[in-house]
């Protein structure tokens, strides 16, 4: 019988670069910045390091395939090295191959890296990618922005709400982010908006507009992981321990049965709902201190605060515009900036979530630091509305 | 009796203004004002010969109670593959049985009456169909007199034996002529056009009669007792033909120069289609095809020759035009235009012909899956089943959902995507009786989408790989419910 992972791992060290339009960067260069910041936090060397997983998306215009490019960059010690990909929710993926190690016993001290160079296409948005020699027979011709726009149409029909209102809520998600973005001096996109500048942009993919996308970033983030018990012995007092880590992938019911109507998702309430079991937490609304979840775009943050049971169905719309996520809101959501403005450079995005959780529990988030938070989510979404890996993570102060 | 057991039709919705065309070229020929009157049938950007050719097939095949189809021709001069076998994608299209004859019949804007007239002979005395397709999207260099008259358009026809034809088949004369008015070499783009004059005087005004005084010797038919005359050479050559022969003047039908533009080797056919449509039982029909030669075919109206013939119909589709005025995007269609399309557009499109081989029935076809256990109907067909309630393996039956209802759950336009012409609008559609998918939306625009829309399903081009030369086909989600629906008499 399954026991859980909740508190069977603790983070010795976290790390990430400054995310942004890098252009005098390579993606190694990327990945020692991160690296180095979580080495010194974690207080170990390079050798002390028993295995590493390595998250990075598009080979495309990245670092290539395999674990190589990690293992080379850091000049790892000839170690396991394990490279995963499961589109944007990498980093997290990453993260949980080096907590299931850890608490499995096979190794004590485990690096989870993630990065994404994504500025060398030439071009704005997401690279062209490529989707395998069948699926490019059939499937439509689409963006990441096309996919996620449909969410406003289909949760706007269910919910009856009017496309002008829904679009505010949607402007003031962004506001919301810019404004925290502007006390992290890491992010991509530091700079004031409001919501008229939203409703203004161009259109991306009808609703969303400029400002409803995320900014497309270079980036790397790191955590060192071990279990509590090697954390205190390496002279750790506080730590932060894992509580609840789960991922729940499609299995294509959504995209080929009529039981989904389109509005939610429904991988991140299946994730969500193991994970709360998991963390032992009843009330999510009242239980969460704070969380990043994968803004992508305006919308996706919008229907993800339901998908994770923090405002009830059909609500979230009118919490957001209350002020509810807002920095000084009940439960501040993106106080990082988010995917919006922090940025997201693929592989590394469900790593940089953590290490705001990270270090806000640690009361190290400078301006930005919340007043005493006890739990921490972070959501990772790979993939589209109608097909994605969701995971759902939740860390907290070991007792 | 011999004849036509069915004919539809099919008319791409864009009709490209003449003026539009004009006002953009005059300035180098100003001659060109003179033909600025009227619209012209222009294909979408993901549109051709094919994609027409089923389209009209399957209006053609919607009136429905037919023998079985098993023989299959296809006319044209501007089928996308010189190889690759054209009409066998049609059938695939039409999902027609793969144990069947098929033809491409093309090199002459005979090709469409030629392949009706070797359909007509060949089908005497024997049970089943044929169709006969003819389709042509005819390419013209910018500023040239035929940009302003061709058009594009597809007709369709089933003959067989059967009891109540819609024109029963009288007989046909033939004649070949090497005259040459226009060609196009085999690695041109563009036809080579002698001067029309020269034609009408002594090509229209001399071979077409003997064709015509050839068709009355073998009928037995006086030119005087013709009904409706369907010649494609031009409302004066025609009037002048008619009165050369002897016909009624008031028998020379409509060219549909105005609203369709001449669409070459299919233009006879659909020039029949629109008359078959109008005709009045006992009429005497003579359709003429033009092009080194004529062939000329002689049909008796049927009893049912005043009942609607197909779903849709040629009439319905030449009604369903939307005007466009918009001749750069014309000129984009028709890679007439250096134009920069961004660096989304420079993406490999290779097809690996293998995978497309093994998902053909889906990717041509349309046909998904249905569980034998649960009765889900789903896209795409897997070995298990979708239906969480379910999840039976192997279990699912070949489904098909072109010719399925549908209504729109979510949708989207997407400015970031390369499209032809942005912005790309697709979404997620569910089907009447289950099945849904993402697809991509044709014929689409801001005020004709929304959630809950209904929707049908067409064959397309969906990608073109200029870099290989390969069309990619799929199909498509447009607005408005099916025609055979439409033709409830409570149209919107």
């Amino acid at each position: 019988m399954a026991t859980g992972i909740r508190d069977k791992v603790a983070v010795l060290g976290m790390g990430c670069s400054r995310f942004g339009e890098r252009w005098d960067k390579d993606a190694e260069d990327l990945m020692l910045e991160a690296f180095d910041e979580c080495l010194v936090d974690a207080g170990i060397e390079t050798s002390h390091i028993d295995a590493a997983w390595f998250a990075t998306a598009m080979d495309e215009v990245n670092v290539g395939k395999s674990a190589m490019p990690l293992a080379m960059a850091l000049r790892l010690p000839l170690i396991p090295v394990t490279r995963v990909e499961n589109l944007c929710a990498s980093g997290t993926e990453a993260f949980r191959g080096a907590v299931y190690a850890v608490a499995s016993g096979a190794a004590d001290i485990v690096l989870a890296l993630g990065v994404e160079k994504l500025k060398d296409t030439g071009y704005g948005g997401l690279p062209q990618r490529a989707r395998g020699v069948t699926n490019a027979l059939f499937i439509p011709n689409l963006s990441a922005p096309g996919c996620f726009a449909q969410l406003a149409s289909a949760y706007a029909a269910r919910h009856r709400v009017a496309p002008a209102d829904l679009k505010r809520a949607m402007a003031q998600i962004s506001v919301k982010s810019h404004d925290n973005a502007l006390e992290n001096p890491r992010a991509h996109l530091r700079r004031k908006i409001d919501i008229d500048a939203v409703l203004r942009a161009p259109i991306v993919a009808e609703p969303l507009g400029l400002y409803d996308c995320c900014g497309v970033s270079d980036g790397a983030a790191a955590a060192i992981v071990t279990t509590p018990e090697l954390a205190r012995s390496l002279g750790k007092t506080d730590l932060v321990s894992v509580k609840a880590l789960q991922i729940a992938v499609s299995n294509g019911q959504e995209a080929g049965h009529n039981s989904w109507d389109g509005s939610y998702v429904l991988t991140t309430r299946r994730a969500a709902e193991r994970a709360y079991a998991e963390a032992g937490i009843r009330k999510p609304e009242a239980e969460i201190s704070m969380l990043e979840c994968h803004d992508c775009f305006s919308i996706t943050e919008l229907v993800t605060l339901e998908d994770l049971g923090l405002s009830p169905d059909g609500k979230a719309w009118r919490d957001v515009l209350d002020g509810r996520y807002n920095a000084d809101g009940a439960q501040p959501c993106q106080i990082d900036g988010g995917l919006k403005c922090f940025g997201h450079p693929i592989g590394a995005s469900g790593l940089r979530m953590l290490y705001e959780m990270y270090n806000q529990l640690l009361g190290r988030a400078g301006k930005r630091q919340l007043a005493s938070p006890r739990l921490g989510l972070t959501h990772n979404l790979g993939g589209f509305p109608y097909q994605n890996i969701s995971s759902v993570c939740v860390v907290g102060m070991l007792a | 009796m011999l004849g036509i057991a069915a004919c539809g039709g099919y008319v791409p919705r864009l009709r490209l203004a003449r003026r539009a065309i004009v006002e953009a070229n005059a300035w180098f020929n100003p001659g060109l004002r003179s033909h600025a009157a009227g619209e012209r049938a222009i294909c979408n950007w993901d549109e051709d010969a094919l994609t027409m050719a089923v389209e009209a097939a399957r209006d053609c095949l919607s009136c429905g109670g037919l023998p079985e189809v098993d023989t299959l021709f296809l006319a044209s001069t501007t089928l996308p593959f010189l190889e690759r076998h054209n009409a066998g994608v049609v059938r695939a299209a039409l999902a027609l049985p793969e144990h069947m004859m098929t033809l491409d019949i093309t090199a002459s804007q005979r090709a469409g009456t030629s392949a009706l007239i070797a359909a007509l002979q060949a089908r005497r005395g024997r049970p089943g169909a044929a169709m006969v397709v003819a389709a042509e999207q005819r390419r013209a260099k910018a500023a040239s007199a035929q940009e302003l008259s061709y058009g594009d358009a597809a007709a369709a026809l089933v003959v067989a034996e059967t009891s109540a034809p819609i024109a029963e088949f009288l007989g046909a004369h033939q004649v070949a002529v090497d005259f040459v008015d226009h060609y196009r070499g085999q690695h041109e783009s563009f036809d080579y056009q002698w001067e029309e004059r020269w034609i009408r005087d002594e090509g229209y005004l001399k071979i077409v009669p003997s064709a015509l005084r050839g068709l009355a010797a073998a009928t037995g038919i006086d030119a005087a007792k013709f009904g409706r005359l369907v010649i494609p050479t031009g409302r004066s050559a025609a009037q002048a033909i008619a009165k050369a022969v002897g016909a009624p003047p008031q028998s020379v039908c409509d060219d549909l120069a105005q609203g369709v533009g001449d669409s070459g080797a299919a233009h006879p056919l659909v020039m029949l289609a629109h008359a078959l449509e109008q005709a009045r039982p006992g009429e005497i029909i003579v359709v003429v095809g033009w092009g080194q030669g004529c062939d000329a075919i002689a049909f008796r109206a049927g009893a049912a020759a005043t009942r609607r013939r197909a779903a849709g119909g040629i009439g319905q589709s030449i009604a369903r035009g939307v005007a466009d005025s918009n001749y750069m995007r014309y000129l984009a269609f028709n890679r007439l235009l250096v134009q920069e399309q961004g660096m989304r557009a420079e993406a490999d499109r290779q097809t690996a012909l293998s995978a497309f081989y093994r998902h053909r029935d889906m990717v041509t076809a349309l046909v998904g899956g249905r569980c034998t256990r649960c009765g889900t109907p789903q896209f795409p067909a897997t070995g298990v089943c979708v239906n969480p309630e379910c999840r039976a393996r192997g279990e699912q039956e070949p489904y098909r959902f072109a010719d399925l209802l549908a209504h729109v759950q979510s949708w989207t336009a997407d400015n970031l995507t390369y499209c032809p012409d942005p912005p790309q609008y697709f979404g997620m559609v569910v089907f009447e009786g289950g099945g849904r998918m993402m697809v991509d939306f044709a014929d689409v625009d801001r005020e004709t989408i929304a959630t809950g829309a209904p929707v049908r399903m067409v064959f397309r081009v969906k990608e073109r790989d200029l870099r290989r030369g390969f069309v990619k086909y799929f199909w498509k989600a447009v607005p408005g419910r099916a025609p055979a629906e439409e033709n409830g008499g409570d149209r919107d």
